[in-house]
């Protein structure tokens, strides 16, 4: 990129409220598809068989499916929302606009920690990678995993530091080579192309429901790793060339995207490997799309899955930073953070400041926290992130109905989904607390005390009139 | 396989340098541009450059 003097008078002023230098909007649908369907990806390749420990294979496919409506509510939402409030931030903007300042300090801070959260296991599950690729070509140590650690969240934040197109075009290339890779080991193993190895009868007998209708009900917080992050599309939306086009595309692209792979990595995986192994994901199986291309014989297929494994896991830690970096940045630019993590790069138009500031936190949590902890607090930061959706959407139908405000899509059959989402979000808080009661109550906790903090101290820092810029007309009733 | 040692020390001064350049660049930038440019950025510039043409 040339470089470019941004306070010359040419420049100087380039918006209407000011803005001399704002994100840079370059990216298409492919690119939002990209940064949904990539942060999540890595959660067919891992994670999805603990809801099989928790109640057999037949528990995972219904947690499978229930989450996938879970998430299709929320694809939907997100996509009428984020279509008229196409801003950086997406649902922290929107719950600013809608429904205020305290629902937007909280939904912001979930977003920050769900996708911080998980950056770090990724980098976690990066060198656990390496390290196994070590023991496959022959290395007898014990080989240190931490620089393998420390070099994807360098390298990544690195990436997002100089540029957006470039962070999501790599997405986009490492995302559908790993999407790509489930296809072919559907295809390859199921008897659609040579002989099938599949064996789901003889797996699943007697074994229907091993820990009956409660291990079903617990499958469910697991469930949510089939499409955990989808709803970080809306972090693109200052980026996109055409929000109201773009925004809606990719996200129910990415959602389409997922039930298919979810539903094709349940079904490979469960034919293959016997619930015991496949529903241990420390001890028994940590990968399981990789341990099914293990024994299906394949040395192509061993290599491709494990290519798709390293791949689908930087795709989700680079587009973690991407999406807590936006975050950052917005609670910094309407001051509920201080301004200075407002900034923008001149140069590369990224919020920089936002992307350096939090490679250390990520790092601290890489290095420091045991991995499942550093998952469940990213799944419950996500879990509040969903309950607040539903009521997001009927006040935003409510103060602004059909017509007086232009929508880029309007998601049918209001308010049936609404009540669908805080309906199974109830279900899996249930879910989450029976096996994660104790984190799950310390997260609240937690939030409810950076609340008052807000509340009593922070809020009169916030510039109120300059935080809504954007050009709505006044809600009804006001 | 002393090969994985190397990978080691590469990985380690990989990410010295990555780190390195941000935070060089990092400073280079804040000394080289003022606050009130950097953090000049609102939302919604797009859409209010949409309600002035369709106003004019």
């Amino acid at each position: 990129m040339a470089q470019t003097d941004i306070t010359s008078a040419e420049r100087d002023g380039m918006g209407p409220h000011g803005t001399k230098v704002g994100l840079l909007r370059v990216l298409g649908p492919a690119h939002v598809w990209a940064l949904g369907v990539g942060i999540v990806l890595v959660g067919e390749y891992m994670g999805w068989n603990f809801a099989v420990g928790k109640g057999g294979a037949y528990a995972a496919l219904m947690a499978c499916w229930f989450a996938g409506i879970l998430y299709s509510c929320v694809a939907m939402i997100d996509s009428e929302v984020t279509s008229t409030v196409a801003a950086a931030g997406g649902q922290y903007t929107q719950a600013k606009h809608i429904i205020g300042p305290l629902m937007a300090f909280n939904v912001g801070l979930y977003l920050v920690f769900a996708y911080t959260m998980l950056e770090a296991a990724n980098a976690i599950t990066a060198g656990y990678l390496v390290s196994v690729v070590a023991t496959m070509t022959g290395y007898g140590g014990e080989l240190d995993q931490r620089p393998f650690i420390i070099l994807v969240i360098m390298f990544l934040a690195w990436l997002n530091y100089r540029g957006v197109l470039a962070t999501l075009t790599f997405n986009l290339v490492i995302t559908a080579i790993a999407f790509a890779a489930i296809i072919v080991l559907f295809i390859s193993t199921s008897g659609i192309v040579g002989d099938g190895i599949m064996q789901h009868a003889a797996l699943f007998e007697g074994h229907e429901k091993p820990y009956g209708w409660i291990g079903i009900v617990a499958a469910m917080h697991f469930g949510l790793w089939f499409y955990l992050g989808i709803e970080g599309t809306t972090q693109a939306a200052e980026e996109v060339r055409s929000p109201a086009r773009a925004l809606p595309f990719g996200t129910l692209a990415g959602i389409m995207t997922l039930l298919i792979a979810a539903t094709l990595t349940w079904y490979i995986c469960s034919g293959v490997l016997p619930w015991e192994f496949l529903g241990d994901g420390v001890n028994g199986s940590v990968a399981p799309l990789f341990d099914t291309a293990r024994l299906s014989g394949s040395n192509a297929l061993i290599w491709f899955l494990g290519i798709g494994t390293l791949f689908a896991t930087l795709a989700s830690a680079n587009g973690c930073i991407n999406d807590a970096s936006r975050a950052w940045f917005a609670l910094g630019r309407d001051k509920y953070l201080p301004a200075w993590f407002g900034a923008v790069h001149p140069q590369y138009r990224t919020p920089y400041r936002a992307i350096v500031f939090l490679v250390p936190i990520a790092l601290i949590f890489a290095l420091g926290a045991p991995l499942d902890q550093v998952i469940t607090f990213s799944i419950l930061s996500g879990l509040l992130g969903y309950t607040f959706m539903p009521l997001n959407i009927l006040m935003f139908r409510k103060k602004w109905p059909m017509g007086t405000i232009k929508r880029g899509y309007e998601h049918p059959f209001h308010p049936i989904p609404a009540i669908v989402l805080l309906s199974l979000c109830g279900f899996t808080f249930f879910a989450v607390f029976l096996g994660y009661g104790t984190q799950l109550v310390a997260m609240i906790g937690f939030y409810i005390v950076v609340s008052l903090w807000f509340h009593f101290w922070r809020y009169r820092f916030v510039n109120r009139g300059a935080q809504f810029t954007m050009p709505w007309p006044k809600p009804q009733g006001y | 396989m002393e090969t994985w040692i190397y990978i080691e020390y590469a990985a380690w001064g990989l990410s010295a340098l990555f780190g390195l350049h941000m935070v060089v660049d990092w400073l280079k930038t804040d000394s080289t541009y003022s606050e009130d440019v950097l953090t000049s950025s609102r939302e919604g510039e797009l859409e209010a450059m949409t309600e002035d043409s369709h106003k004019g």
